[in-house]
């Protein structure tokens, strides 16, 4: 057995290191090509080609682009104008995956992307630019990787840092175009913002469980995001993928639309959505497109009086303006005192030493259907103020416990029950999360 | 997520009949029998605020003293009859809460004067929340 142990740690740690040098190698050959390209089409008299051909397309350009010049309604003149443009994407995840890829692989001439955030194996099922090899390494890295493994001839630029807002005017100041790939409400009004001070049109398009919006803003005259939605939504209005879910396909399906629009403005082809709204279904496949207002003369940012300059942005604090923050971390509450509360360890010696208790899981019976600890009762926290009744008589005789995902709403559960004179009441601290992490390894998490 | 709301003015009621989704699109087909009928759909989340039910035929009266309804009229009867729990995830005052547009006819309300946007037959009334997943 112990032999067999070894070999097998042995053989992992030899793979993993082989795998990882695999990468590096990978990585480095497509920065060589790029370069080695880089020096050719240098070296390449291109008066030579823009005389021959009256356009500064090269043979392979041609070639390689050459469903797209075929279109007569985008043809040369609207690949020359693509391969002329800069498209800055932010946000390497469920949007940003299928964005980069097309935007690499269309022709844009550079392509940039911002993303601090490491892959994740749950990331996998929509962050379609991601491969198992690169978990646990930056999705800067793996994205710029994937690009480059398509369309070696175009330039593009990584920018392995979170978007904020002492960086955001220098780096988006380099781009023409800005897709907003990202998660969070401040994160799209600092996006929205820092476009309307440097003049730059935005893509947005955002995704969630089975909907998706999308819109261009700050194009042509048109409104910004402030313009509508001035007021930023109550937090409690703004669910996470992460919390809520997502079907991989629907960010998969914004995210192309984004390419799509960000391609259209580039290369002045078409009628972007400006002005416009598109709103996706993914369950009763319908898309409708919604006219939305102009740019508002009241507006904050892009108004008639608009007051907001660098300096300001630079000193905003949006995660304040939200009241949320710009990093997907899960909230971490603390709503109760300690001897409210014990970890999962100790409830561990609970179940261990026998005593009689109940175990409630507050989690959404959906949440509760995917794992759950034995011998315990699930009833949602929405649920559990007209559920108490018949619970009651079992709660007063024995010792409480509550659980939850990660220990919030299983605080928010006690609070209920102490105020109902179930005193006894405790939650475990950070929930099935925690249990996972502390007492059982294989229990699994999501 | 599709959810119906009809609204008829008072006079109209007794000739209206409880409409399903697919009813509700085969009277705009059919068009003689439009007295009619709003359409309410909710998107972006909003839809569990509702009970979670999918489709709503309901009718509204119009308030006694008013010759037209108004948004105002249908957020505030919007609030009282169709929204089940924490009405604060729609509302805030008498109109929708920052981050919900809401559309007349396609078109954001912005344009067509928010809450004294009057309503008339077949208009179709659609509430979005604003997404920021991705
Ligand atoms: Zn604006």
């Amino acid at each position: 057995m112990d032999s067999n142990g070894g070999r097998v740690d042995e053989l992992l740690t030899e793979l993993q290191s082989l795998k990882d040098s695999k990468l590096d190698i990978e990585a480095r050959i497509s920065v060589l090509e790029a370069q080695l390209q880089q020096i050719q089409s240098n070296q390449k008299p291109s008066s030579d080609c823009s005389s021959e051909f009256g356009h500064d397309l090269t043979p392979d350009m041609i070639y390689r682009y050459s469903r797209q010049l075929l279109l007569p309604s985008f043809g040369v003149q609207g690949q020359s104008n693509l391969l002329k443009s800069s498209i800055l994407v932010i946000g390497a995840g469920g949007l940003g995956s299928p964005a980069l890829l097309y935007l690499a692989a269309c022709g844009v001439g550079r392509l940039g992307m911002v993303d601090h955030d490491v892959v994740e194996l749950n990331n996998l099922h929509r962050q379609i630019i991601h491969g198992e090899a690169y978990i646990g390494r930056s999705k800067v890295e793996s994205a710029a990787a994937a690009c480059r493994s398509i369309n070696s001839t175009i330039e593009i630029m990584e920018h392995r840092e979170a978007l904020r807002t002492s960086n955001a005017l220098e780096i988006v100041s380099k781009y023409d175009i800005v897709v907003d790939a990202t998660d969070n409400a401040p994160s799209r009004y600092m996006i929205s913002d820092c476009c309307v001070l440097l003049g730059k049109p935005l893509v947005s398009g955002a995704a969630l469980g089975l909907e998706g919006q999308l819109a261009v803003y700050n194009y042509n005259g048109g409104p910004c995001y402030r313009c509508l939605f001035p007021t930023p939504p109550p937090t409690t209005a703004c669910q996470r993928c992460s919390d809520s879910g997502v079907l991989g396909v629907v960010p998969g399906v914004i995210g192309c639309l984004q390419a799509l629009e960000a391609i259209k403005v580039a290369s002045l082809v078409g009628e972007p959505l400006s002005g416009r709204m598109l709103l996706f279904d993914a369950l009763s496949a319908r898309i409708r497109i919604v006219k939305i207002r102009g740019r508002s003369s009241q507006c904050e940012a892009c108004g008639e009086n608009a007051t907001l300059t660098r300096e300001e942005f630079q000193h905003f604090d949006y995660e304040k303006f939200t009241q949320s923050p710009l990093s997907a971390a899960p909230l971490k509450l603390k709503l109760l005192t300690t001897d409210s509360r014990i970890s999962s360890k100790e409830y561990d010696e609970v179940v261990k030493n026998g005593e009689a208790h109940i175990l409630i899981d507050v989690r959404p019976s959906h949440h509760y259907k995917i794992v759950s600890l034995p011998k315990s009762t699930n009833i949602p926290l929405a649920n559990l103020e007209d559920r108490l009744p018949e619970i009651s008589s079992e709660l007063k005789s024995k010792g409480i416990y509550v659980v939850c995902r990660r220990g919030n709403d299983s605080q928010r559960a006690v609070q209920l029950l102490h105020k109902k004179g179930f005193t006894s009441a405790k939650d475990i601290v950070g929930g099935l999360e925690s249990w996972a992490h502390d007492v059982d390894q294989r229990f699994p998490t999501y | 997520m599709v959810k119906i709301v009809t609204l008829l003015p008072a006079q109209h009621l007794p000739r209206f009949k409880t409409c399903t989704c697919y009813q509700f699109y085969s009277y705009l087909a059919s068009s003689k029998i439009l007295i009619c009928i709003f359409s309410l759909k909710c998107s972006g989340g909003l839809e569990l605020l509702c009970d979670s039910v999918k489709i709503h035929s309901i009718n509204v009266d119009l308030p006694a003293e008013e010759k037209k309804l108004t948004m105002k009229h249908l957020l505030a009867w919007v609030r009282s009859n169709l929204i089940k729990e924490r009405p604060e995830m729609f509302m805030k005052g008498d109109t929708v809460r920052p981050g919900v547009l809401v559309l007349v006819n396609d078109c954001d309300w912005e344009l067509s004067g928010q809450l004294d946007t009057t309503l008339e037959d077949k208009d179709v009334i659609v509430f979005i929340s604003t997404l920021h997943g991705g």
